[in-house]
């Protein structure tokens, strides 16, 4: 259902600040998204200054340097730092990307961080993905085969491997998902961007032998249909790959099976 | 739905704050217009009721006539028509814009831009179109 405004536990305040105690050669101001479980207090914005001329090009080396040098209570997840694992996506100055491969020179003034939006937070940039995760299991996302295997592998031709590209891709960062006010609103009933391009990923596959049974799942007035092309998911993607692209194949997969 | 509930370090159950959405995403065209599509389709209900006044006006007999020409061709009546036609124009231009989408072509970002664009501004000069033409050759009222 729309909701416009957040419930009540759920309203930003105003938060620290946290004063740079030199003078910074190359300074910069990020305002972060900070709610502690343990603390019966609502979320707040902290605002941090550091100095870039002293740290890495990317957003995620800020991070890491106000855990290090600052604050080592922020908590955010992260791991590979290049963009593969899909760990660091956040909500950064209202758009949805990884921290990664966000640089900081492609930010302007403030940088506002928050978490992905609309989605229950664990601890100040940690959002609980469980939903999502679930949704993903319900599309069966591995291969599925009535012939018996072969001694070899199952093989595909190049063109029909081709079709998986702009596919594979995908590290599930969950950035697409949570930028769609269709999911937003409706998550408990919609797939989303992240699964749909996952469904398709499957629905392609020339080797894959349950596309009708994968349909006939998806053939529901929510699970895919609740997609209103927004195309948020699209732009938001660090891939650049385009779940609109795969929901709209997908609807065409089930209409000309009809005819 | 996911279990939403935390419980803190000495065991009492706290509710997980919702992180904000539609306060902080950045506002995109794609995303303007997909708010702005459902606006003038429910517009389009208002609008048809008004064709329907009118032709059950014309129906009834030249006083019933006379009353809807008076309401339409007052100023509040004319600006009213004015937002019918561009909602017809936008409505229609943004079903045209779903119906390629819908093929599952123009989904290129710079293609999903430009269509977004046009989308936007042709329905704007085809309402400013009909209504010069209304008002040039018909007469207007």
């Amino acid at each position: 259902m729309v909701e416009i405004a957040l419930p009540k536990n759920s309203r930003v305040q105003k938060g620290i600040v946290h004063k740079a105690d030199k003078k910074l050669e190359k300074p910069r101001t990020l305002k972060i998204y900070r709610w502690d479980p343990e603390d019966p207090a609502n979320p707040r914005m902290d605002t941090y200054e550091i100095d870039a001329a002293d740290c890495g090009p990317m957003l995620l080396d800020a991070l890491i340097k106000i855990k290090n040098e600052i604050d080592p209570t922020l908590t955010f997840r992260r791991s590979c730092r290049e963009g593969i694992c899909g760990s660091c996506a956040m909500n950064i100055d209202g758009q949805n990307t990884l921290a990664c491969t966000k640089g900081l020179d492609e930010t302007k003034g403030k940088i506002t961080v928050r978490p992905l939006p609309h989605m229950p937070v664990i601890k100040d940039l940690v959002p609980d993905l469980t939903n999502l995760y679930a949704q993903y299991q319900s599309i069966e996302p591995w291969l599925k085969t009535d012939t018996p295997q072969p001694q070899s592998e199952w093989k595909q031709s190049r063109e029909d491997r081709e079709k998986l590209d702009g596919l594979y891709e995908c590290i599930l960062c969950a950035c697409c998902s949570t930028s769609c006010p269709s999911y937003w609103w409706n998550s408990d009933k919609y797939l989303g961007p992240a699964v749909l391009l996952q469904a398709y990923r499957w629905l392609i596959d020339s080797r894959d032998e349950a596309t009708g049974e994968r349909l006939d799942d998806l053939e529901d007035p929510f699970r895919v249909y609740r997609c209103h092309t927004i195309m948020n998911c699209a732009k938001a993607c660090p891939k650049g790959l385009s779940p609109a692209k795969a929901i709209s194949e997908i609807k065409k997969m089930m209409v000309t099976r009809e005819v | 739905m996911s279990d939403t509930a935390d419980k803190t370090v000495n065991g009492e159950t706290r509710q997980r704050p919702l992180s904000p959405h539609i306060q902080i995403y950045r506002w995109t065209l794609t995303m303007f217009l997909s708010i702005l599509h459902r606006a003038t389709g429910v517009a389009l209900y208002a609008g048809t009721l008004l064709l329907v006044w009118w032709l059950m006006a014309a129906a009834t007999g030249p006083e019933a006539f006379a009353l809807f020409q008076g309401v339409a061709g007052s100023w509040i009546g004319r600006l009213v028509l004015f937002g019918y036609t561009w909602a017809l124009f936008h409505h229609m231009f943004g079903g045209i814009k779903h119906f390629i989408w819908d093929t599952g072509a123009g989904f290129e970002l710079s293609a999903v831009e430009w269509i977004s664009r046009g989308a936007t501004v042709i329905p704007i000069l085809l309402t400013l179109i009909s209504w010069v033409l209304a008002y040039k050759f018909m007469g207007a009222f």
